[in-house]
Parts: structure tokens; sequence; C-alpha cells
């Protein structure tokens, strides 16, 4: 949009600028968006930018007087520890995994969903309400099913197994309470998203001869890519910051945390609001990584070109 | 390249609604044949129903000598384009139009080859590595015929292609059609409510009406020789004129004057054992100007012109006729739901009813050279041995030629 503009503008003459109307218009435009600036800034970007300022600290609740300057040590120290570095690792296999076996599922619900010729509005509502519970709530219950003596789940493994106790089960444990939480939300996104694809198109592809599995990869996947984008990056943002669902399950014990949980623990158990103001703006640079991937790589490819699109 | 059978298809919706009944077609090798109707009236099922899109409910398919009705759609060699023209958005025209082949399994060569030659016929050369999105309309509908066209298959289907094109790009794209279909020799079936592009296209045409098949022959058979009120309706533009008409005496009292009956028209109407009230169907150009004629043959009356409207070629004369049974009087009284339906049908599909000019109102088509004036009087002679006469209870045509005798 800008470069048109800009090479307009130059071929006026300088003196000239934009006229007098649409300079006024230009303030009035910025004067109605100020208001939402103001909030934004107020809610996001003070926040953000006093974690930033905690994490250029030595700063312990517990000895309040002694807060001092440290400049960038407060990184140097958790990016040099080994345990920043599993947590990430933690972090990064559940993202991946979930949200992977997530839009399996979720695309599978979809088309299901989608081809359903009666019963759909219960359908829907049914393949939802995993979403409408309560994490905690979800989590607690996830938690009373897998420990020995009291679940029903538990009851099931062989004697004497506490899955929760051991790392790659209970990271395991983790995917699958997320998978199970979160695969509606995905489905109904891919629905929608399968709304796009044309009837006709679909059928031509039929009559062309492509199987049920080539109109999926060939026409339907790519007709629906940037629902699926979308999805993707939602959930994507969302896993990364897993944080509920560990803190119920395990606490985070047995190399199980996540790097949401290891901020929250320097934080408020440690009380170290330096180190973990580091973690926490760590965290927000890995988001914004992420969103900057999805967007920059995929976020330009939509199928068809642009302009009929809009 | 093959034969297309229909024998006995009928389909029913899962809803229940019976969207095809009864159909019996046969679609040589090579024949252009034109599926006809009002909208709604089942074209698309039963198009859709050849290309393996839709289940039969009932009746066989064949196509070359092969029953087809458990087949899906990829294992009947079949081409389709739609109305929406349904190309894939995220592919190139190349790609496009390769599709098929490629799922096929072609090798790269053939299919580069094949996608060259067909974009060269449709000349869509310099366009092959542009997206669907960026084409315009009329390229658009030629790369669906050019997917189609690169298969080489048994059969094109072809439903509603040139209904998003504009009026003067549909003329060209019908021209162009029929020539590729000429030249390539492949069984086409082809559906549109237009009849216009019906009449113009096809080797044969087949009308249909609410599922069921009313007729089905050449153009010019249709349009002299219809067998029901509905096909005598639909085929032509300007439509036929009907007339309610009581017949006395071997002459058909109109409102247009008394019509008498030749040989022809009196034993057809004898064979049929004919009702007394009756409806009398006239082409526009059965009318001509009395004042441009010599010959004393057919019977004159005199109208007031409403509307005059010269088109160059031919002058459209429109008028309501003065006196008489009217014919809408004598419709509501005698025809039984089923047929006012017909007549209630075609008026919405020709747009008369939007007019409020109902059946009362005639058309003639007069020679350039007429001194018709608007709102003048007008002598015009009837040409009585073309016109047809319909049973006002069951709609049929009593006068066609190859009515069994009851
Ligand atoms: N999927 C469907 N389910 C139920 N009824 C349908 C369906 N598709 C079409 N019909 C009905 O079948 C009849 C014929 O439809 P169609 O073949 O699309 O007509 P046409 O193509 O001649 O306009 C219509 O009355 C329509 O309402
Ligand atoms: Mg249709």
């Amino acid at each position: 949009m800008t470069p048109p503009t800009r090479a307009r503008d130059a071929a006026l003459p300088k003196a000239a600028g934009p006229s007098r109307g649409a300079r006024q218009e230009r303030r009035l435009g910025l004067l109605l968006c100020a208001p939402a600036a103001v909030v934004m800034l107020a809610v996001t970007a003070y926040p953000v930018g006093y974690a930033v300022y905690l994490s250029l600290q030595r700063y312990d609740l517990r000895f309040p007087d002694q807060a001092h300057w440290v400049g960038l040590a407060n990184y140097g120290a958790v990016l040099t520890s080994p345990v920043w570095w599993q947590a990430l690792g933690v972090t990064v296999l559940i993202t991946v995994v979930s949200v992977a076996v997530e839009l399996a599922l979720g695309l599978a619900l979809a088309l299901v969903m989608h081809r359903a010729v009666f019963g759909r509005g219960t359908v829907r509502t049914a393949v939802l309400v995993p979403y409408g519970i309560v994490t905690v709530v979800a989590a607690y219950s996830w938690q009373y099913a897998w420990t020995p003596g009291t679940g029903y789940l538990a009851a099931l493994l062989p004697g004497g197994s506490a899955p929760l106790t051991e790392q790659w089960p209970a990271i395991g444990l983790v995917i699958l309470a997320e998978v199970w939480k979160t695969t509606p939300f995905m489905a109904l996104l891919l629905l929608a998203g399968l709304a796009l694809v044309p009837d006709e198109t679909v059928r031509a592809a039929m009559v062309d001869g492509a199987t049920s599995g080539q109109r999926l990869r060939l026409v339907i996947l790519p007709l629906m890519k940037p629902a699926i984008l979308v999805a993707l990056l939602f959930r994507t943002l969302d896993a990364f910051r897993i944080f509920d669902d560990i803190y119920v399950l395990t606490g985070g014990s047995n190399g199980t945390g996540s790097v949401s949980i290891l901020g929250y623990d320097n934080l408020f158990t440690a009380l170290n609001l330096g180190i973990g103001s580091a973690i926490s703006v760590l965290i927000f640079v890995c988001v914004a990584l992420i969103a900057l991937v999805f967007v920059k790589l995929f976020g330009t490819a939509a199928p068809g070109t642009e302009p009929e699109r809009r | 390249m093959a034969e297309i059978v229909l024998d006995g298809i009928t389909k029913r919706y899962p809803d229940g609604a019976l969207a095809v009944r009864d159909v019996n077609l046969t679609i040589a090798d090579g024949e252009f044949v034109i599926l006809v109707g009002p909208s709604g009236c089942g074209k698309s099922t039963t198009l859709n129903m050849i290309a393996g899109l839709e289940d039969i409910t009932d009746g066989t398919l064949r196509i070359a000598g092969q029953v087809v009705n458990d087949r899906a759609p990829k294992d009947r060699d079949i081409a389709m384009v739609f109305q929406s023209y349904a190309l894939y958005p995220h592919m190139s025209v190349r790609d496009n139009m390769g599709f098929a082949l490629r799922l096929a399994k072609a090798d790269k060569a053939t299919i580069a080859a094949k996608v060259e030659e067909a974009a060269r016929i449709l000349d869509l050369t310099q366009h092959l590595d542009r997206k669907p999105a960026n084409l315009s309309g009329g390229q658009r509908q030629r790369v669906a015929m050019g997917r189609a066209i690169v298969r080489e298959p048994k059969a094109f289907l072809m439903d509603e292609p040139l209904s998003n094109l504009d009026a003067k790009l549909r003329v060209q794209m019908r021209t162009q059609i029929a020539a590729l279909q000429r030249r390539l020799g492949t069984t086409t079936v082809y559906v549109t409510h237009d009849q216009v592009e019906a009449m113009t296209l096809g080797d044969r045409v087949v009308v249909m009406r609410a599922g069921v098949v009313q007729q089905v022959g050449s153009p010019q058979h249709l349009y002299d020789e219809p067998v029901n009120l509905f096909v005598a309706g639909f085929i032509g533009s300007p439509g036929m004129n009907f007339l309610g008409a009581a017949l006395e005496q071997n002459t058909l009292h109109t409102s247009l004057g008394a019509l008498p009956l030749d040989d022809r028209t009196r034993r057809a109407l004898e064979r049929a054992d004919a009702p007394r009230e009756l409806i009398v169907g006239i082409r526009p150009e059965n009318f001509e100007d009395a004042a441009l004629t010599e010959h004393g043959g057919g019977v004159t009356c005199t109208v007031t012109v409403e509307v005059r409207e010269s088109v160059g070629s031919d002058v459209y004369v429109h008028f309501t006729q003065g006196g008489g049974p009217a014919p809408t009087a004598g419709l509501t009284q005698l025809t039984q739901l089923d047929e006012l339906d017909q007549l209630a049908e075609l008026a919405a599909d020709s747009g008369r009813a939007d007019t409020g000019m109902q059946e009362q109102h005639v058309v003639a088509r007069l020679a350039p050279a007429t001194r018709a004036t608007e709102g003048g009087p007008l002598d015009l002679r009837i040409d009585t041995a073309r016109i047809h006469v319909f049973d006002p209870r069951s709609g049929a045509n009593l006068t066609h030629p190859e009515r069994p005798a009851r």
C-alpha cells in the first residue's frame, strides 16, 4: 500500500505537500486512534517495559534494599544456565508435538463435521465441551485420574507405576491434556476454513480423477492454508506459554517444567524479580519470533493472488 | 468418445425431493446434446448423475456400453465444465489444465505438450503461467474448457458454462464451443436454461420440466412440432401466442376471429376426440401484414397496434386482442392445475408475468415494409395451416403429427 502513495507524492511538486483537506483528515484519524493507543500503551507497553526495566537489575524481594543495576548480567545468568535450556527444550517439545497432534485431529474432526448431514449443531456442541471446561479443573481431573490409588486411569496401568512422577510419561500426559482441551478449538477454526473451499472446486477435482486423499492434499488443504496458518499461529503461541496443565499435573518437577513454570518459580517462589523478569522477557522475545516467522514465511502466500481476496 | 445411455434414470434426494423422473435418452457417439428447461427442472442433477457426482436412485447409466452406476467420477473418464468454472485458485493456468493428466500419471513431456496444444487452440498461450484470479471472466471460462479438452475424455459435460459471461462474450464463446465440439467430435452433454443457446448449439435438444423429459428432438423439430404447451411456449423468442378458442363446426372461434380448420387439423382433432374448449397457439411469424400480400389464403383480422418494435430485419407488433373469449378466463375455467402451472411457469420464465402482460397479449413478426403505426389499426393475415391446437386439460398438442391415435 505504501509504495504507490509514496510514488505519487514524489511526483507532486515538493512545495505543494498534501492538500489541506488531506492533512485535516489525517489529524482527525490520529485523534480518533489516540484513545485506543493510550489504552494499549497502558496495559501492554507499560508492563512489558517495566519487566525489561526489572530484568536489568539485581532485585531480590527478600532484600529489596540491595536492589541495584546489573545491566545484562541476568540474561547472561539465564542463558548460561542448563535449567533454562532444559525448560526451553521441554516447552518446544510440548509445543511441537501437541500442535502437530491437534492439527491432525482437528482436521479430521473438521472434515467429519463438515460432511455431517444431520445433527451438525449437536456434533459441534459436543466437540466444544472440553474447550468449555476451565483448564485448571480439567487438569485436576487428569491429575486425580493418573494418581495411583485414586485414579481410574492409573488403575489401568501395571501396578506401582506413577506416570506423573517420571519425566517422559509425565510430559506425554501433559501433552495429552493439552491436546484433549484444545483440539476442539483447532477443529472449529479449521471448519471455518473448510467452508472457504468451494464445493464445485472439489467436485472438479473428483471429475479430474483425484482420490479423496489427493483432493485433500492437492486442493482442499492449499485452499484452507490461510485458516490453517491462523490456527497454527494461535495454537503455537498458546502452547509455548503452557503453564496451568504442568503446574497442576507435575508442578514442574522431574524435568517437566516449561519456561513459564521457570519464570513463575523465579518470580513468585524464589522472589527473584531480576532473574524472573529476564526469563519473562526472553519468553516474550521467543513468542514475538514465532509470530514473526509465521507472518513472514507463510503470511504472504495465500492461495490465488491477493487482489481478489480482498 | 462414447455413447451414453440413460435408461429409466431417476433421482430422489435424501430429503425426499424427486428431482429427475424416469429419463430415457441415448446420446450417440460424438453427438452434441443440450438439456434445457427452466431453473430447478433437474438439468444439473441429470448431468451430475452422468458425471458420478450424484448417486443414481433408479435406472441404469451406460457409458461406452458399460454400466457405470457404481463407478466413482474418476473411473468414468469424463470431463466437466462448471458454471463457476471451479478452477483451482492456487495453481497456474498450466497446472490447472494439466491437473487431470498429472493425476493420471502421464509423463511430464506429454502433459506439457497437451497443455500447450490446448492453450494454442483456446488462445491461452500467453496466460499459461498466470493464476486464475488474475484472468478475465472469458479467459477463466477458456481455462475451464482447456482443462476438459486436454484430457481427451470419453465425454464432455457442461453445466451452464457461459451463464457467468456478459451477453456479447456469451455469443462469441457459444460459437467457439460449437466449433470446438465439431472439431474434436467428442460426445457432449450441455446444460442451459437459455433456449436460444439450446437452439443454436445442439444437434439434439432435450426439453425438461419438473424432472420429466418433455420432448427430445432437433431444434427445428422442437420449434415446428412441439408436443405440448410447455415446449411450445419455452422454445422460440418471442414465444408462441396462446389464445382461448371454442370449437364449433370445424371452426375455432377465437378473439382474433373465426379460424376455419384445414383438413389436417380437423382430422387430428377428430382423432384426438378434442373437447369444445381449446387453446390455439400461433407463432409470431405466422402473422403477416395483409396489406403486403396479394394472395387471399388464410384468415384476416383487424387489430389495434399497441407497440411497434423495429429490429431492422423484422418488425414486432404487439397488441391485445379485442372481443372474443378471453383466453385467461377460458384457461382458468378449463385447465387443470398442472397446465396452469405450465403457463404460469412459462410466463415467469419469459418475463411476461413481470410486465403485467398476460396471455391475451399477442406478438406478431412482420416484414420491415409494414406500415403499422402505434395506436393505428392493422389488418393481419393468419397462416391457419401452421397453427397448433392444444388440449387445455393435458396441455398436449392435438395437432402434433406423431401423436398416437386414441
Ligand atoms: N442436494 C440437493 N438436495 C435436495 N434437493 C436438491 C438438491 N439439489 C437440487 N435439489 C432439487 O432438485 C431439483 C433440481 O435441481 P437442479 O438439478 O439443480 O435444477 P437445474 O439445474 O435444472 O436448475 C430442484 O428442485 C432442487 O431444489
Ligand atoms: Mg443447474
